[in-house]
């Protein structure tokens, strides 16, 4: 069973359809003892970083999610769940994250050429950096959804793939068990499906 | 680099796509969620759906037949029609909308758009906005069209910008059926007055539109149209063959 975690941020809907679709069992919940007794996790979130932080510090996830991180267990974490995997978060202030990856969170806005709109809406192609099982069944050049404002850097251990804009901003990551994406996969068409598949079905990170 | 869009349009009438259509492989041409498979498996990157039902059951129906579609086409879907007040927002997006747009709930009350912005995020907000000409300037329409409201377009956009909506639909009345191709000079002084995402509506009747767009506003993102792709006058990977071989970036 995959634990798509409930902290109160954002929609599942589609990640929910998504998952039912490529036919993977998943419950959505908040319960520690339904995560502690699932097989992998998905760590959604949209909106502001230290809001989605302090969500889950509040139900008490956060120490939920790094004990089956530590433990070996698989989490993907998607768009803001994503961001929230690393140290920290530079967007308006300074907020600790999950830390279960080195780097952290910092602004497009100043980086990327000022011509560029933010957020990064819309589709952008995959550029591979490492070989990674997330990506057994999809291309170099294959596009995906993205919406943030927001990038990775200071990630090269955990970087597999990036998209241009203005500059390469981290698309995915993956480092022993724990992986996430920038892009939504569940907005991202045939492509996004398959990354799902990928991550459902486990197996050997490279 | 981020490509441009192409976005097929639906509306949606008691449960059904209004404006004919026919498919090779669509058994029923005017079932919202065939018609949305379809174009979805066929290279479209965003839907659109317009509720244009009246009535309160076909509003029930409509919020039905978006969560069955949603339920199944994994791209960005945007709503609209009837979105006055932050509950119409919620019974969307319960349903599997990702973003709102929204037109007269606007106009006759623009602290809509901030309150939903606030509420959901400005990428969720989408401003559709109803031009015309009336005497050599560019006024907005409510009322899905018939009702001059008087206030200057451009001004129009950029306030509702600056209240949170994160990206901008503008539908040409004066080009709209027309087919002979989006409305470049109103188009233009949009994409100059924000800094959001900005899709151009109305005029499209040929391939050659798309490209002509592009083209002539490098800034703009998206390009949506109805009856040309539901009539099946111009097929949405064909369409986008010919944008990547005048060099235009598209998701192929």
């Amino acid at each position: 069973m995959i634990a798509i975690i409930d902290y109160g941020v954002g929609n599942l809907f589609s990640l929910v359809s998504s998952l039912k679709m490529i036919g993977a069992d998943a419950t959505v919940t908040s319960d520690p003892a339904t995560i502690r007794s699932a097989d992998r996790l998905i760590l959604p979130g949209v909106g502001a970083f230290a809001d989605a932080a302090e969500k889950l510090r509040d139900c008490g996830l956060d120490k939920v999610i790094r004990e089956a991180a530590a433990s070996g267990k698989e989490i993907l974490g998607i768009c803001l769940g994503m961001q929230l995997l690393f140290e920290k978060s530079y967007e308006y202030g300074e907020h600790e994250g999950l830390g279960l990856l080195r780097g952290h969170v910092v602004p497009m806005a100043g980086v990327i050429p000022s011509e560029l709109k933010i957020p990064h809406i819309g589709w952008n192609a995959l550029h591979f950096h490492k070989k990674h099982r997330l990506m057994k069944y999809i291309n170099e050049g294959d596009c995906v959804y993205f919406v943030h404002s927001f990038y990775a850097e200071n990630c090269t251990d955990s970087l597999l793939a990036t998209a241009e804009y203005g500059k390469e901003l981290t698309a995915m990551v993956g480092l022993g068990n724990v992986m996430g994406c920038q892009f939504h996969p569940e907005k991202s068409g045939a492509v996004g499906l398959k990354i799902l598949r990928a991550f459902c079905e486990g197996g050997d990170p490279s | 680099m981020i490509t441009k869009r192409i976005i097929p349009c639906l509306d949606v009438k008691n449960g059904r796509v209004v404006k004919g259509v026919n498919f090779e492989g669509i058994s029923d041409v005017s079932s919202p969620i065939e018609l949305a498979r379809y174009y979805s498996e066929n290279g479209a990157d965003e839907l659109v759906f317009y509720d244009i039902t009246a009535s309160f059951e076909g509003r029930a129906l409509f919020t039905d037949i978006l969560r069955q579609v949603a339920e199944q086409i994994f791209i960005p879907l945007t709503v609209g029609g009837g979105i006055n007040s932050i509950e119409d927002f919620d019974r969307v997006l319960k349903c599997g909308a990702d973003k709102v747009s929204v037109n007269s709930g606007a106009i006759r009350r623009p602290e809509l758009i901030r309150e939903a912005a606030q509420k959901y995020g400005d990428q969720c907000v989408v401003l559709s906005a109803d031009v015309k000409r009336v005497n050599g300037e560019f006024h907005v329409f409510a009322k899905g069209g018939r009702e001059d409201t008087g206030m200057e377009a451009i001004s129009w956009i950029r306030q509702c910008v600056s209240m949170g909506a994160g990206e901008v639909v503008v539908n040409s009345i004066d080009t709209d059926g027309v087919k002979q191709g989006f409305d470049i000079d109103l188009l233009r002084p949009v994409c100059e007055a924000v800094k959001v995402p900005v899709i151009a509506s109305g005029g499209a009747g040929s391939i050659r539109h798309f490209t002509e767009l592009f083209h002539a506003i490098p800034d703009i993102d998206a390009g949506l149209a109805a009856s040309i792709f539901h009539f099946g006058e111009v097929g949405i990977t064909e369409l986008k063959k010919e944008l990547r071989a005048n060099g235009i970036t598209v998701r192929l």
